[in-house]
């Protein structure tokens, strides 16, 4: 009887062992468990960690940041990176900040920052691949031109737009019953490109660049107009979160958007992207802002001071990097 | 040749995940002899040798240097015991000196903070002396493949090695620096230096070994004394049968009377190649031969849209037609398969299926979305097709071995249906087995009426397939023989600019 108990017991422990071990192999389950584990240590150490009003804080704080990831992640997977998302994303917000100060109507504003988020984006992608320079040092210079013209734009001090009509500031303030707008777009987004990096053919051939520029050439793949494409992609979702933001603050503040770079890039390392091209998802990157934004409301609730921030942020990275580089010399090895 | 056995392993068994490597394996290495090293594609010559040099560690077995035991954790071990691997792919440091580049495990290991340059110098000319001229002070990438070999090479010796590891070090050289090096190598066995000679090619392996080892799927099938055996021996053990009919028949008749598949007329890039004109048609193999770097490869680049052209023109099936982009080409039915397999070719961590459809997506593709279903079962059909081994397709191509990766990327070509099929070196570091299955499936779509365009550096193969072959020298075309002309006195004499037809 007890030793048909224990074969019972072993069984639902191996079967839950195999699921552990299952979830455990693909990089999106990893990330789950350990959001999961954070949360459970948390919910024990703050009882504000586990209230409406909390998540809804962290929603908002990665949602934003979450658009740009998606660039970030579909950049990293074609081999190249985006150091100018944060300056680009500022830019958006002065162009459209400086152009309704101006009298032009707030909506057309925004129209025109993305296009000309989407136009730097379209001049990046001209140098890497008409030009021929590296992704890292053309997006370095771009930061500075971005971040430059954003100061000249504002003569270096914040716009403020509270004059924005209510419509406008409903996509950064408004809700749709008790979620924040901004999360549904979040959504919406996140949904719908993780979905295409999975199934699309266009996606598909991203992918092939990534894992071998060379190749994709000689499997007919146009790789330079493709580099191009993700290039503007890319800038454009940064653009987006840009007015997203200035919507929520009602200011377009030409400091804005420092760091961005580090969180995103930081965010698709962890959720599986690789910086040599050719593999990420949505999800994953997704999952990896999240855990960062969790972590860091965690440090606040924990009383941890402000600048302690950057450097647990940097210590995860490092951390994240090496989980993968391992993993990947045990490919190779195996 | 003593009979002092210098290095002996013995029942050395390797697994990976999923397969046995290597399943007992025995080698016996004379004092100063060459030993050649055969086997397929996948029989384990690299991994036996990765061994022997400390990289993998064997499941079971002993290795034995100088009848004492050994354990080799690292390469670092395996230098000490006077081993050294000059692998098929140089592995120099680019951009510093030649002599930096030999004694770069002395300069690692030095505990004084700054490099005596002139005496650096002074020994590396003294180690590179007998091996040819190679000035010390020259950095890598300013030297040829095989001055940089012979570079790996004096890196080797400079450690004192007594045990030389020679892997394909001939299928990057040109026929001079060949024999330069097989001087190198007698000099070597001269000294009283053993030499592992790894190679497909069996000329040489007659020409320049005492013994030949085989391998055959991880099992040793053991040695024969040169003097006392044949290549069809040799051929045969490797294979596990005999290698009869080695070419399959040629087309019957006059192919040029068949319908017009291609015409290229007057193609110049003002660089590489100049006025290449030539016809092709259905059912027919037409050879491209020519030293390297006569511009071959260029050629056959600039039809499929992927070099640059300043002149010429491409009719296909009558039409004139105008191809600025690879993709132009595909849409057409005209695909290429590159020389370089690893960079040009393969997505080495991609599945099978994903290199297999990567050709022409949209073809499994619905409403812009890669449709699983159609995508697996393409790939699978074109794998079974050319029976490449694999366990499944969903593994990366990076598990396979060098001969099922060619076979892979001819999956990818055939997956689209193709008209002309352009092939460049096709046969280029493939194994006895693999090269004939190939040289099959080549005669057999030619019979489908696909037309073909093969460029080899391989004489036997180019004469044994082609119909008609179009000779190049220098960027210009010295015309193209067919029938009894297609020898290789003829080839060679063209080939060297001493003669054209019909140009």
């Amino acid at each position: 009887m007890s030793e048909n108990m224990t074969v019972k017991n072993n069984s639902v422990l191996s079967t839950l062992g195999n699921v552990f071990t299952k979830v455990k192999s693909f990089r999106e389950g990893t990330l789950i468990l350990i959001i999961l584990a954070v949360c459970v240590i948390m919910s024990f150490l703050s009882p504000y960690f586990m209230t409406w009003g909390n998540w809804r804080a962290i929603f908002l704080s990665f949602s934003t940041e979450g658009i740009v990831v998606v660039g970030m992640t579909v950049m990293l997977i074609i081999g190249g990176i985006d150091l100018s998302v944060g300056a680009v994303m500022c830019l958006a917000m002065c162009v459209a900040g400086r152009l309704f100060l101006m009298g032009m109507n707030p909506w057309l504003a925004s129209i025109i920052a993305l296009a000309v988020s989407a136009g730097v984006g379209a001049i990046m992608g001209y140098f890497v691949t008409k030009i021929g320079l590296v992704h890292f040092i053309t997006t370095l210079a771009f930061l500075g031109i971005a971040r430059g013209s954003c100061y000249v734009l504002t003569q270096g001090s914040p716009l403020s737009l509270f004059t924005l009509p209510a419509s406008f500031k409903f996509i950064g303030q408004g809700s749709v019953g008790p979620f924040p707008f901004i999360i549904i777009i979040f959504l919406i987004i996140v949904i719908f490109s993780d979905f295409m990096v999975r199934k699309s053919s266009i996606m598909r051939k991203v992918f092939y660049t990534g894992s071998n520029e060379k190749a994709a050439l000689f499997s007919g793949i146009r790789v330079n107009k493709i580099k191009l494409g993700v290039s503007v992609l890319c800038s454009s979702l940064a653009g987006l979160a840009g007015i997203i933001y200035m919507s929520r603050f009602g200011a377009a503040t030409p400091g804005f958007g420092v760091g961005l770079e580090m969180t995103t890039i930081s965010a698709a390392v962890i959720g599986g992207a690789s910086l040599n091209g050719g593999e990420g998802t949505v999800l994953g990157s997704i999952l990896g802002v999240a855990l960062l934004s969790i972590i860091t409301s965690s440090l606040i609730l924990l009383d941890v001071s402000v600048y302690w921030q950057d450097l647990v942020k940097g210590l995860i990275l490092l951390f994240a990097v090496s989980v993968d580089h391992f993993q990947h010399a045990k490919k190779m090895k195996a | 040749m003593s009979s002092e056995v210098v290095l002996a392993v013995q029942g050395i068994v390797k697994d990976f995940p999923g397969t046995r490597a290597l399943d007992g394996v025995d080698l016996d290495l004379h004092k100063g002899e060459i030993l050649a090293l055969v086997g397929e594609n996948g029989a384990g010559k690299s991994t036996l040798m990765n061994i022997i040099d400390g990289v993998l560690q064997p499941n079971e077995g002993k290795i034995r240097i100088n009848g004492e035991e050994v354990v080799l954790h690292t390469p670092l071990d395996a230098q000490r015991y006077g081993i050294g691997f000059v692998h098929q792919e140089i592995a120099l440091c680019q951009h510093v000196s030649v002599a930096e580049n030999i004694f770069m495990a002395e300069l690692n290991t030095s505990k004084k903070s700054l490099v005596n340059y002139n005496d650096l110098y002074k020994r590396a000319a003294e180690i590179l002396a007998p091996l040819g001229a190679v000035d010390p002070k020259k950095r890598v990438n300013e030297l040829s493949i095989s001055n940089q070999q012979i570079v790996e090479i004096a890196k080797a010796l400079s450690l004192d090695c007594k045990i030389l590891i020679l892997d394909e070090p001939t299928a990057a050289l040109t026929e001079s620096e060949t024999d330069a090096l097989f001087k190198i190598m007698q000099d070597l066995k001269a000294k009283g230096i053993s030499i592992i000679y790894i190679s497909h090619r069996m000329a040489e392996i007659f020409s320049q070994c005492d013994r030949v080892s085989i391998l055959r799927d991880g099992v040793y099938c053991g040695s024969l004394n040169i003097a006392e055996t044949d290549s069809k021996e040799v051929v045969s053990k490797m294979v596990g049968r005999e290698i009869t009919n080695l070419y399959p028949p040629k087309f019957q008749g006059d192919c040029t009377k068949e319908e017009e598949l291609l015409r290229v007329q007057g193609f110049t890039d003002g660089f590489r190649f100049n006025d290449i004109s030539f016809t092709l048609h259905q059912g027919e193999i037409l050879g491209f031969s020519g030293l390297i770097g006569a511009g071959r490869s260029e050629v056959m680049k600039a039809i499929c849209g992927l070099h640059p052209k300043i002149g010429g023109s491409v009719a296909f099936a009558g039409e004139q037609i105008s191809i600025s982009h690879y993709e132009d080409a595909i849409q057409r039915g005209i695909v290429y398969l590159t020389e370089d397999r690893k960079v040009e070719g393969v997505f080495l961590d991609l599945s099978i299926r994903k290199n297999i459809s990567a050709l022409k997506i949209d073809q499994v593709s619905t409403n812009g979305l890669v449709d699983r279903h159609k995508e697996n079962g393409l790939s699978d059909e074109y794998a079974a097709k050319l029976n490449i081994k694999c366990a499944s397709t969903t593994h990366d191509v990076s598990s396979l071995s060098g001969g099922n990766q060619q076979k892979v990327l001819l999956a990818k070509l055939l997956s689209i249906r193709p008209k002309v099929i352009i092939l460049d070196e096709p046969t280029r570091g493939i194994d006895v087995g693999a090269k004939s299955e190939i040289h099959k499936l080549i005669r057999n779509l030619a019979n489908e009426g696909i037309g073909i365009i093969m460029i080899s550096s391989e004489l036997p193969e180019l004469i044994g397939l082609s119909d008609r072959v179009l000779v190049m020298h220098e960027g210009d075309s010295c015309g193209i023989i067919c029938g009894d002309d297609i020898n290789e006195k003829k080839i060679i004499h063209m080939a060297s600019g001493l003669e054209k037809v019909g140009v």
